[in-house]
């Protein structure tokens, strides 16, 4: 498989950004300086941009309350996302939104989510769009293992067979339905069968090689883009930090998160293949690291800078236009 | 001018905004119908014939789903996200049991929490409210429940001359629009011109102009008020009879101007009282309004108690003539 040297260039620096984005909010939230509820994507950056790499600004994603690194592979700005998070008006969604609702229409992406499989409704809905409309775009859903079991997912995940539309059904399993493993709250033994029985392929990839994902996602991805109606991705990679920030992680085994960080971390992996394949060199990585970093940095300054709210913003944007519109 | 049922005039809208507007397209269960069965795909037209025609003139824009109400009012609130102007059909209100995450929290907050930067122009129709005998999770009204939201916007029509210019607007509006169709009316009709037209959203009308009482009704509630309000006026009572049109948003101005005039309120409503319009609009009568009153305000709704199946039972449940002119009478007591 030969990945234009671009696409890794980039997708090495959205993995990175997202992994620096999400450690610099930790320690934020330490900090008290972002308020609210928060759940982080450290560990599986490989899934989010391995998907996103197959996708241009017009094809639609829609995320979840794990979101941050969905947003930022899909191209949102990311001061606008940090500003965002401390609550300014400044940010990506004027400080309306927050963590779980980071969004921007014009990036393609329908927004964060924080109910889990409110998306994927949402996701046949572009993808209907798509089709209607007959200009080849994709719709991909990014939704957790918890969301297998939800209502809502199965009804997207039929009405997108019997539509026959391009929606994309990205699964990330990291194992754990908030404090519950899925070994228990997915009752059968196969989830992949499970969901091939809807009727359409799913492709599975280890969650912490960009490589496998990105081959994965490109089959599920020209597969509905090709009008051959809706696939999956099934992206296993466990989260390095709890369900939310501040989770104590009592569902852990022991050893548990160190092997995560020490033997399936995505960027680790990424390096490595790189250092087999040739195909970035150390000194071209490690650039972009610090870039990454500093970038970061900056954002976080911007964002303690930004402008606060007034009460007056508590009720714009509610509608377009309400009252008479004559 | 030619008389149309509510039906009619509904399902004209669609066509003629159909006709104007490649991006309006209709979604839900049995909108074309007998897909996949041995009938003749797009008979059904709805189970109330609301879509009747479109599939045939549309097929690429008249979407059957299965039974899955989640889904069918998430593709119409994407689709809409992404510039589409979807009309769902959720057959019966009740159902939006099993898709409120999608209304509430989905569609009817995207704009705001987003930060402004999105419009999600969906239409969501529901056949609604009781008289049918179809008991307790096929006959509630619902919209007053739904007008509690922030950033939906609620209609109930109560006749086919407003329903065709509302279902106008509605498709045009850039917010998400829940249109509420008492069905109940569907076969009333009124005269209604076969050129397009639309009534703006937040102004009531006047179905009536009296001096006495302010008599407020929604929906179905309205035809009855009216034929109370006719029937008291052959004993010297008049009344003003608003319909709001529009639940959310609510031409206060209307209500408020009127009540200061009779100084009498009398609020109408098949849904039960707890929470609802007539509360609502009491309770906006009893802070703006206060010093105009000359008489305690009456709300006419359903009991607290979920819809009967029985006729009798309905009868009894449903407010009728005789409670509308008990309540306008105990004003003027």
């Amino acid at each position: 498989m030969s990945i234009p040297k671009e696409t890794l260039l980039h997708s090495y620096r959205s993995m990175k950004t997202i992994r620096e984005f999400e450690e610099r909010v930790h320690a934020e939230i330490m900090n008290g300086q972002i308020p609210g509820f928060t759940h982080l994507y450290t560990g599986q950056e490989a899934n989010a941009v391995a998907v996103c790499a197959h996708l241009d600004e017009s094809d639609t994603i829609i995320s979840t309350h794990r979101g941050h690194g969905h947003c930022i592979a899909k191209g949102a700005d990311v001061s606008g996302m940090m500003k965002e998070l401390f609550g300014s008006s400044e940010g990506l969604c004027k400080g309306k939104g927050g963590s779980m609702h980071v969004a921007d229409i014009d990036k393609g992406i329908l927004g964060a989510n924080g109910i889990v499989a409110g998306g994927p409704p949402i996701s046949v809905g572009s993808a209907l769009a798509a089709k209607i409309r007959k200009n080849g775009k994709v719709a991909v859903s990014f939704s957790g293992d918890g969301s297998v079991n939800q209502g809502t997912c199965f009804e997207a995940m039929n009405m997108a067979v019997v539509l026959q539309v391009p929606a994309v059904f990205v699964i990330e399993n990291n194992y754990y339905s908030e404090h519950t493993h899925i070994d228990y709250a997915v009752g059968c033994d196969d989830l992949k069968a499970r969901t091939e029985a809807f009727g359409f392929p799913v492709f599975v990839a280890d969650g912490a090689d960009f490589f496998a994902v990105y081959e994965a996602a490109g089959k599920a991805i020209a597969h509905a883009r090709a009008g051959n109606g809706p696939a999956g991705v099934f992206a296993e990679q466990g989260r390095y930090h709890g369900h939310f920030v501040g989770d104590p992680q009592a569902y852990r085994g022991e050893g548990e998160l160190d092997d995560l960080r020490e033997n399936h971390d995505p960027l680790k992996v990424f390096r490595q293949h790189m250092a087999t394949s040739g195909d970035l060199s150390e000194a071209e990585l490690d650039a972009i690291d610090a870039e990454v970093m500093a970038e970061i940095e900056q954002s976080v300054v911007d964002a303690k800078a930004a402008a606060r709210p007034t009460p007056d913003q508590v009720t714009a944007d509610v509608y377009i236009q309400y009252g008479a519109t004559a | 001018m030619p008389e149309k049922t509510m039906r009619d005039a509904i399902n004209e809208a669609l066509h003629q905004a159909m006709e104007q507007d490649d991006s309006v397209f209709v979604i839900g269960e049995d909108v074309a119908g007998c897909n996949g069965s041995a009938g003749d795909v797009g008979s059904v037209g709805g189970v109330f014939g609301v879509t009747s025609g479109i599939y045939n003139r549309w097929p690429d824009r008249c979407v059957d789903t299965p039974i899955s109400e989640s889904a069918i009012v998430g593709a119409a609130a994407g689709a809409a996200l992404v510039g589409m102007r979807p009309v769902a059909e959720i057959m019966f209100a009740d159902f939006i049991g099993v898709c409120m995450d999608q209304i509430v929290n989905q569609m009817g907050k995207f704009r705001y929490m987003f930060g402004g930067k999105s419009r999600c122009p969906a239409v969501i129709r529901f056949a609604s409210g009781g008289g049918f005998s179809a008991a307790g999770q096929h006959s509630q009204a619902m919209y007053q429940v739904m007008t509690s939201f922030p950033g939906l916007k609620v209609v109930v029509p109560s006749n086919a001359y407003d329903a065709k210019g509302l279902m106008l607007t509605a498709i045009q509006d850039d917010d998400p629009v829940l249109f509420f169709e008492p069905k109940i009316l569907y076969q009333e009709t009124a005269e209604v011109p076969d050129e397009m037209y639309t009534i703006p959203f937040g102004e009531a009308n006047f179905v009536r102009e009296g001096d006495d009482v302010t008599v407020v009704a929604f929906g179905q509630m309205v035809p009855k008020a009216a034929a109370v309000i006719d029937a008291l006026g052959e004993e010297g009572i008049s009344c003003d009879l608003i319909d709001p049109r529009t639940t959310s948003p609510l031409d206060e101005n209307a209500i408020l101007e009127s009540v200061q005039a009779t100084g009498r309120l009398v609020v109408v409503d098949e849904a039960p009282p707890r929470c609802g319009l007539t509360a609502d609009i009491a309770g906006l009568a009893a802070d703006k309004a206060f010093s105009s009153l000359k008489a305690p305000i009456k709300q006419v709704s359903a009991p607290h108690s979920p819809t009967p199946f029985s006729p009798e039972l309905e009868a009894a449940y449903l407010p009728d003539a005789e409670k509308i002119t008990a309540a306008i009478k105990a004003t003027l007591a």
